[in-house]
């Protein structure tokens, strides 16, 4: 009998796992000094959680894994979480109301269906999320949060899109598109569908020419988006408070010194968005993204709350962040073996050496330790310890612990 | 390997098998009362051909059990909306047996269009024979909140008090309105169709066998074809009273060939009961209890109904309590009376060649195979607990809905099913190697959820009445 691992989903080697704690290492650190706090929601949540209006897309709820657990006689559906952002909301909204503004981040994997089961159906982000304001300084503060972890992961080349769901969706209503059709479009945006704006049309000619300009942006500066407004505002007076806003946060973001791009159909995301919406990019990987979503936590039941967040796609990252991260430890890494009658000291000095901030590994078997800068022989007679150096072959006799360790150090 | 064709037993057997007679296949017992499952071709002797509930069909071909199949497109969609990525292709649209699946309401319930139900702010309760049709319909309404009942059957009985929104196969809205629905949109329309593995199209000659059902479909003008539409059956909802409150009881009893005796039982505790069993289809008959409510609907589904509070008590099988248990142990349904009528053992069966008298015997030839062990049940959930005790290794779970023997040996290894003599397994060359449990009928109840003392009193003295009645007091 074959033993399969399940479609779909991937194991985490140990490489794979050294790099997977360093960027959330980095992400957590990064994270605690803005002054944002960790919070962990279950893996488990209701499904209705996810199918209230206005929170994920149909397309994105179709592939989400719902099932009827041991508790779902009464017909309530649980589902794996598909996403980080609602659960959060949701943890807000039951225990953290009071307090007025909370930064809070997380580390989490999140389950989507995809059908080829060739992309892996669970994902990894790390999520932060800026509860209880609403400024274009708190986007811009949740943007440069994101990209200072990337820059501390020594990423180059970061590409950061902006797009506005407010304008998106502002824009669709004057050009009177009916409701379910508006929805239906903003879908289709947000399910990553860059034609679907291109392909508006309207009968009204004067509309036509602001909308080709609108679409068309993909400027590099707020100055840019004041000509659109000057352009625009006469014609759609209607977009200008969130053209106002988006104006107002580009330049916030230029302040702050970070390069970016306006482009409106970029708008990939989440339907609960209904402010700026932003994607990181490095080359061609889509790493990250988020955006402002004021109506979620009054529409899950909550307070008339805004809040905004990101996440940062873990298994991408992976891929990109080439950090020799074994050759670090290899150093620091040493392989103690026992000669019969030495076990209680060999015992003894690997203790010694892990308080030195050593990794100890006993050698237990025949097979050589590979990964590891050193070998360490203890025996029960005169030269007790034989240590030797693999990278350069020298070999040491020493009698004590502290000649050890002052050896590891002088390399 | 021989091409494997399953056909449907039920609504669309008449017209599947005047379609084959015009194609010439020369089938040998393919009609209402045969009792053999499996069918032989005079025109194509090699082919494989079996009889099947028409809901385990696009399953069967999906997994590739079967090269094709005809059945309905309600079941096709059914299975589509939940595996997308079914291998799965529908071959071609036969003419016949069309209806659709509407989303209705009762006529008198308190929402009478999509936009009211989609404004509403409380759960919306969902029956259907078509789960997860019924989801992804509630998905694209963007509902806020509702829960989905799978059901077996009676999906008509169940508004406005037991659920807000019913899916249901029906092929005019007129047909609803005799049940005391009302349509409040189309969710597909459906008729009879034949489907193919994906994987047979690409790898089997199958030009010669699709060819003659294409061909007699040729003969038949579309004009033709529908004339053969059976007539709407004239099926009456019942008097619905409108009973609010919270001191009625609401009571189930079950359908299908049991009900006699349920009436006998009545009967002997002094209940007296109108129009059950009903010769026009109602499922609403009256009695002389006051304060009580009652419905019929299907054994399989009551335990359910039961835990989530829409009836009080219901008269089931043990079976269908232990499946339902098995499945949510933290149930708060219990058996409150054994009826001590409706006696069936709950067994394993296998087919007789297989070397094996007991479940130990059985374990020594999963551990020994290569494949999947197949296990093929009504109970779903006993049938995966009896697996999983009796470390089965790598098996398998096929839900069935009804006709399982027909599964053994070709479709399933091995069979969880009830009997009550063992004459129908051993006609179909089966053998039982293990007895999981007895099953009587039994009254079910969940007297934590009654809130008022008027209905508890009320449905205890039903207890009471049925308790004598079974000479158990």
């Amino acid at each position: 009998m074959k033993v399969d691992r399940c479609k779909g989903f991937k194991d985490i080697t140990t490489e794979e796992m050294a790099c997977f704690r360093m960027i959330e290492d980095t992400f957590r650190e990064r994270c605690l000094k803005w002054g944002y706090r960790e919070v962990r929601t279950p893996t488990l949540e209701y499904l209705y959680l996810f199918t209230s209006v206005g929170t994920l897309t149909p397309g994105m709820l179709r592939r989400i894994y719902s099932f009827l657990d041991w508790d779902g006689w009464s017909g309530e559906r649980v589902v794996l979480k598909p996403d980080g952002t609602i659960p959060v909301a949701r943890m807000y909204i039951e225990s953290m109301a009071a307090q007025k503004v909370a930064r809070l981040f997380y580390v989490t994997n999140v389950f989507m269906f995809d059908e080829t089961g060739k992309k892996s159906r669970e994902r990894w982000q790390c999520g932060a999320e800026l509860i209880g304001v609403n400024s274009p300084m708190a986007d811009a503060e949740l943007i440069a949060l994101a990209i200072d972890v990337l820059q501390r992961l020594g990423l180059r080349n970061i590409e950061l899109r902006i797009s506005h769901a407010g304008l998106i969706k502002a824009l669709l209503e004057k050009l009177e598109f009916s409701h379910s059709e508006q929805d239906r479009i903003f879908d289709q945006i947000l399910n990553g569908d860059r034609e679907a704006l291109a392909e508006l049309r309207t009968d009204k000619p004067e509309l036509m020419e602001a909308l080709t300009l609108l679409l068309g942006m993909k400027g590099k500066s707020s100055g840019f988006m004041e000509n659109i407004q000057a352009l625009v505002s006469q014609q759609m007076p209607e977009l200008n408070q969130n053209i106002d806003n988006f104006t107002a946060i580009c330049r916030m973001v230029e302040d702050m010194g970070c390069d970016y791009c306006i482009d409106l159909t970029s708008g990939k995301g989440f339907e609960y968005y209904t402010g700026v919406i932003f994607h990181l990019f490095s080359g061609n990987n889509d790493i990250g993204g988020g955006g402002r979503y004021d109506a979620l936590i009054p529409l899950m039941g909550g307070q008339d709350t805004p809040a905004a967040g990101f996440a940062l796609y873990l298994d991408r990252l992976m891929k990109l962040v080439k950090q020799d991260i074994e050759a670090e430890t290899m150093t620091k890494r040493v392989s103690v073996s026992v000669l019969p009658g030495a076990e209680i000291s060999a015992l003894a000095i690997a203790g010694r050496l892990r308080e030195a901030g050593y990794i100890a590994e006993l050698a237990l078997g025949k097979e050589e330790a590979v990964d590891c800068s050193w070998l360490l022989k203890v025996r029960d007679e005169s030269p007790r310890f034989v240590l030797t150096n693999r990278d350069s072959g020298k070999e040491s006799s020493v009698e004590s612990d502290g000649e050890i360790i002052d050896l590891l150090e002088c390399e | 390997m021989p091409l494997k064709i399953a056909l449907p037993k039920g609504r669309l057997l008449a017209e599947t098998a005047r379609l084959l007679e015009r194609a010439g296949w020369g089938l040998d017992d393919y009609h209402d009362k045969a009792r053999c499952y499996r069918l032989k071709s005079q025109r194509y002797p090699g082919l494989i051909i079996k009889v099947f509930q028409e809901r385990d069909i696009p399953i069967q071909v999906a997994i590739g059990n079967y090269d094709f199949g005809i059945c309905g497109l309600d079941w096709v969609e059914e299975l589509l909306a939940r595996y997308p990525s079914s291998s799965l292709v529908r071959v071609k649209d036969l003419g016949y047996g069309s209806g659709a699946i509407y989303a209705a309401t009762a006529e008198n319930g308190s929402a009478t269009s999509i936009e009211e139900l989609v404004k509403s702010k409380g759960n919306i309760r969902i029956v259907s024979e078509y789960p997860n049709l019924a989801e992804s319909f509630a998905e694209r309404l963007r509902l806020r909140r509702f829960s989905i009942y799978s059901l077996w059957g009676a999906a008509e009985v169940f508004p406005p008090e037991s659920a807000e929104l019913v899916l249901l196969p029906s092929k005019t809205d007129n047909e609803l309105s005799a049940k005391g629905l009302m349509a409040i949109g189309k969710v597909i329309g459906y008729g009879a169709c034949l489907i193919a593995c994906k994987k047979s199209l690409k790898s089997k000659d199958v030009a010669e066998i699709l060819g003659s059902v294409m061909d007699s479909l040729h003969l038949v003008s579309k004009s033709t074809v529908s004339k053969k539409y059976k007539e709407a059956s004239q099926v009456t909802g019942g008097r619905y009273i409108k009973e609010t409150g919270n001191d009625v009881v609401r009571l189930a009893l079950p359908d299908g060939h049991q009900q006699s005796h349920v009436r006998h039982i009545l009967e002997s505790a002094g209940i007296e009961i109108e129009d059950y069993p009903s010769a026009t289809g109602n499922r609403r008959p009256t009695s002389s209890l006051d304060g009580v409510c009652i419905k019929v609907i299907r054994p399989q589904d009551m335990p359910l109904q039961v835990a989530n509070g829409n009836f009080d008590l219901a008269m089931t099988g043990r079976d269908w309590l232990t499946e339902h248990l098995e499945q949510f142990p933290s149930s708060p349904v219990r058996e409150m009376l054994d009826l001590k009528y409706g006696r069936v053992r709950i067994v394993a069966v296998v087919s007789k060649d297989v070397a094996a008298d007991d479940v130990d015997g059985l374990r020594q030839i999963c551990r020994r195979g290569e494949k999947p062990y197949r296990v093929a049940s009504e109970y779903v959930n006993i049938a995966d607990r009896y697996a999983r005790d009796n470390h089965l290794g790598m098996y398998r779970i096929i839900p069935t809905w009804g006709a399982s023997e027909a599964f053994l040996p070709e479709d399933a290894d091995l069979l969880i099913e009830n009997t009550e003599t063992g004459g129908t397994i051993a006609r179909h060359n089966l053998k039982i190697i293990d007895t999981l449990f007895e099953s009587t009928a039994c009254l079910i109840g969940n007297t934590a959820g009654i809130k008022s003392s008027v209905k508890s009193e009320r449905a205890a003295y039903i207890v009471g009445r049925l308790k004598k009645a079974v000479g158990e007091s």
